[in-house]
């Protein structure tokens, strides 16, 4: 048991930082979460591309250098650590890109990754509904068979980054009335400027457009849009789901480059005899920490071979917390001007506290509840007896 | 990089695991409470014959170590089982009378405390009791940069945990005195702090199995227990707080070992989470027990009892919390 980097790790540790420094713009970008911040995280991650480290983790000849895990694990520290950007293409990143070299055809790789790499196209999340949230498998869309592929109708909500987004990928109902609602799914992907795509963003709680409702009238899409077979898409869909609950979706160096800026921002700022808040701040360092050893861990086990399934809840309900409990000490610290938004003039830290505040609140809801992340845990961690459902 | 635990080491948990399980390890700890520490004693040499506190003896003193992940290795499978004694303060002894540079004083104890064969108690980091004075060989006092050995005592005073008898060292005599005093507690209170972290790992896993077991099994309102969502909901949290707090020990283990700069941060980082997550675990047994939870007689409480004291023992959370800042 170790903790020790091989050579050629912190070779590219130090190339990664060498990098970093070179580039991370001096300000913040604009939120993301705006127009222009979206098109300021779009150049960004063009630029990225441009040296290969936007996507470091995939083949060479999708635009990523092959990284190992661990590679990857270092590239987000160093990231984070350097203050750069939020990934604007975060969702096709580690949420279709897996499942592309998992289910997707050669010509569905060859066709969509190098797009998504240089964010010349950005992809949104259509998997909820009005009716379906936490209950995902009930979703009703419909894709309607038609010659040549498929015809999108219905709802999609609280679709993430769909308000500036290019494409959306999302489940579909292609089959009616199967004995369970995980059957007669199919894995779809569609452009956001197609005939019939209507999209209404969605204020998120600070009124940036963070999401949006998307409204579905006889969308068009070819069979070559499909991921895997018809009808197989929740199969599909959740061979990947534990990346976002897990490790890819928010990398340990988030919160250790963020609890680091916080217990600087302590040393600065603090009354030293406010022990209730240094605990908070310690607390915070304590769980960037351990969230940090348990995916080393967890990519020393898939380095063995082993899979991650359920511990994936683990992580969710853990990162989640930890962000929250993170930023609120934050923002107790920076007392009044903690109140300010990410875009008043005289937010502290160019509104990154504030920015990375509002986003956190989101974090226990999304990518699977936590409250559905804690009977995953309980009925499949610790064997706990299966509720009665619906 | 590789953070797992070796072949050999989780081998070595599960033996100490097998042998404790079958050792009735709870009458043991009732018995040591009572004041009758044959069983216990007896449990100390049969541990010693798996080579537990050896990893705490250099080998030039007959012994295997010092071996930091080792030692935390067995020290959850130790708590695991309620094992009583002085245990985190003989293998931190070990290390202090090493440490010392005393070759008379190591070469007295150091073989002893390999063999099983001598329980030392520490009392230092400024706690006024010793732990398990009465049934210890001796008690180390480090006050300042000085160190006294003693066998006096108070009167033991009965504590929340029966198991840990403290009680305040008296008198003794002067076995050094220096900066190296000051330097070898220091570096003594780190692996304590480690130890004990593991310990109260250990306490947590066997509180959640036996939860876990009894919420299963526990039927209300036609169904088991364990089928509600409040009830599974904490049994989740219990986990989280146990899981999270795992990598933490080992990580300050390996710092140890490596004497780190940053040990004395990590120890403390350890010891913070694995005190609060073992402590909320007894909170939760207590809880989903019910009434049985409160009551003394089933073994249940020896371990919901052993959990608040190893939360404060050699650093409470906020001074552990403190050092963590400190770097």
């Amino acid at each position: 048991m170790d903790l020790d980097a091989s050579d050629a790790d912190a070779a590219f540790r130090a190339e990664a930082r060498a990098w970093l420094a070179a580039h991370v713009p001096a300000t913040p970008l604009p939120s993301l979460e705006t127009r222009e911040g979206f098109a300021a995280h779009r150049a960004w991650e063009h630029r990225l591309a441009a040296d290969r480290w936007s996507v470091v983790s995939w083949p060479e000849e999708y635009g990523g250098r092959g990284a190992s895990l661990f590679q990857w694990l270092i590239f987000e520290e160093e990231y984070y650590a350097a203050g750069a950007p939020g990934r604007v293409s975060q969702n096709g990143i580690n949420l279709l890109a897996p499942t592309l070299f998992e289910h997707g055809t050669p010509e569905q790789r060859a066709r969509i990754l190098g797009p998504m790499a240089t964010g010349e196209v950005i992809w949104a999340q259509a998997w909820s509904e009005p009716e379906a949230g936490s209950d995902l498998a009930s979703l009703r869309s419909p894709a309607v068979r038609t010659d040549g592929g498929w015809l999108l109708r219905g709802q999609k909500t609280w679709s993430s980054r769909a308000a500036f987004a290019d494409r959306a990928f999302g489940l579909f109902r292609s089959e009616a009335g199967t004995p369970r609602p995980h059957q007669g799914l199919t894995y779809l992907m569609f452009p956001l400027d197609a005939p019939g795509v209507t999209v209404r963003p969605i204020g998120r709680l600070d009124g940036k457009p963070a999401f949006a409702e998307l409204f579905l009238d006889d969308v068009f899409v070819p069979d070559e849009d499909v991921i895997g077979a018809p009808g197989q898409g929740w199969r599909v869909a959740m061979s990947t789901a534990g990346n976002e609950r897990g490790l890819t979706l928010r990398s340990p160096g988030r919160f250790t480059a963020a609890a680091d800026r916080l217990a600087a921002l302590w040393r600065e700022a603090a009354d030293p005899a406010d022990t209730a808040l240094r605990d908070r701040v310690a607390d915070a360092v304590i769980g960037a920490r351990a969230y940090q050893l348990f995916t080393y861990a967890t990519a020393s086990r898939l380095a063995d071979g082993a899979g991650v399934g359920a511990e994936s809840s683990l992580n969710k309900v853990f990162w989640s917390e930890l962000d929250i409990a993170l930023h609120e000490t934050a923002l107790d610290l920076l007392g009044p001007a903690g109140t300010l938004a990410d875009d008043a003039d005289e937010a502290p830290a160019h509104g990154s506290w504030a920015e990375g505040y509002t986003f956190s609140l989101a974090g226990p809801v999304y990518a699977g509840t936590n409250e559905i992340q804690r009977n995953i845990i309980a009925e499949r961690l610790l064997g706990l007896p299966k509720e009665a459902r619906g | 990089m590789r953070f797992l635990l070796t072949e050999e080491q989780r081998d070595f948990a599960r033996t100490l695991n097998a042998l404790l399980g079958a050792a009735g390890t709870p009458a043991a700890a009732r018995a040591w409470a009572a004041g009758e520490h044959k069983p216990g004693r007896d449990l100390w040499t049969r541990l010693a014959e798996t080579g537990v506190f050896a990893l705490a003896v250099p080998e030039e003193h007959e012994g295997l170590g010092p071996l930091p992940l080792e030692l935390a290795v067995a020290f959850t499978e130790l708590g695991r089982h309620a094992v009583p004694g002085p245990l985190v303060e003989t293998a931190a002894a070990a290390v202090f009378l090493h440490r010392l540079g005393d070759g008379a004083a190591a070469a007295a104890w150091l073989p002893r405390i390999a063999a099983g064969d001598a329980l030392v108690g520490l009392c230092a980091d400024g706690a006024p009791y010793a732990l398990d004075a009465d049934a210890a060989d001796t008690v180390l006092v480090v006050r300042g940069d000085t160190v006294c050995r003693t066998e006096a005592h108070g009167p033991v005073q009965p504590a929340l945990d029966p198991a840990r008898r403290l009680s305040r060292p008296l008198g003794g005599t002067v076995l050094a005195r220096g900066p190296h005093v000051t330097a070898a507690a220091g570096h003594a209170a780190d692996l304590a702090r480690l130890l004990t972290a593991a310990q109260a790992l250990g306490v947590g896993r066997a509180l959640l199995d036996a939860t876990v077991d009894h919420v299963r099994q526990r039927t209300q309102f036609g169904r088991a227990i364990g089928s509600f969502q409040a009830v599974k909901h904490r049994l989740a949290d219990t986990l989280i707080g146990l899981e999270f707090a795992q990598p933490l020990v080992h990580a300050a283990a390996l710092a140890l070992a490596a004497g780190a700069p940053s040990a004395g941060a990590e120890t403390a980082a350890a010891k913070a989470a694995a005190g609060e997550a073992c402590y909320a675990a007894a909170r939760t047994a207590l809880q989903l027990h019910g009434a049985v939870g409160y009551t003394d007689e089933p073994d249940l409480s020896l371990w919901i009892r052993k959990a608040r004291p190893l939360r404060d023992a050699w650093g409470t959370p906020a001074a552990c919390r403190a050092r963590v800042l400190a770097g």
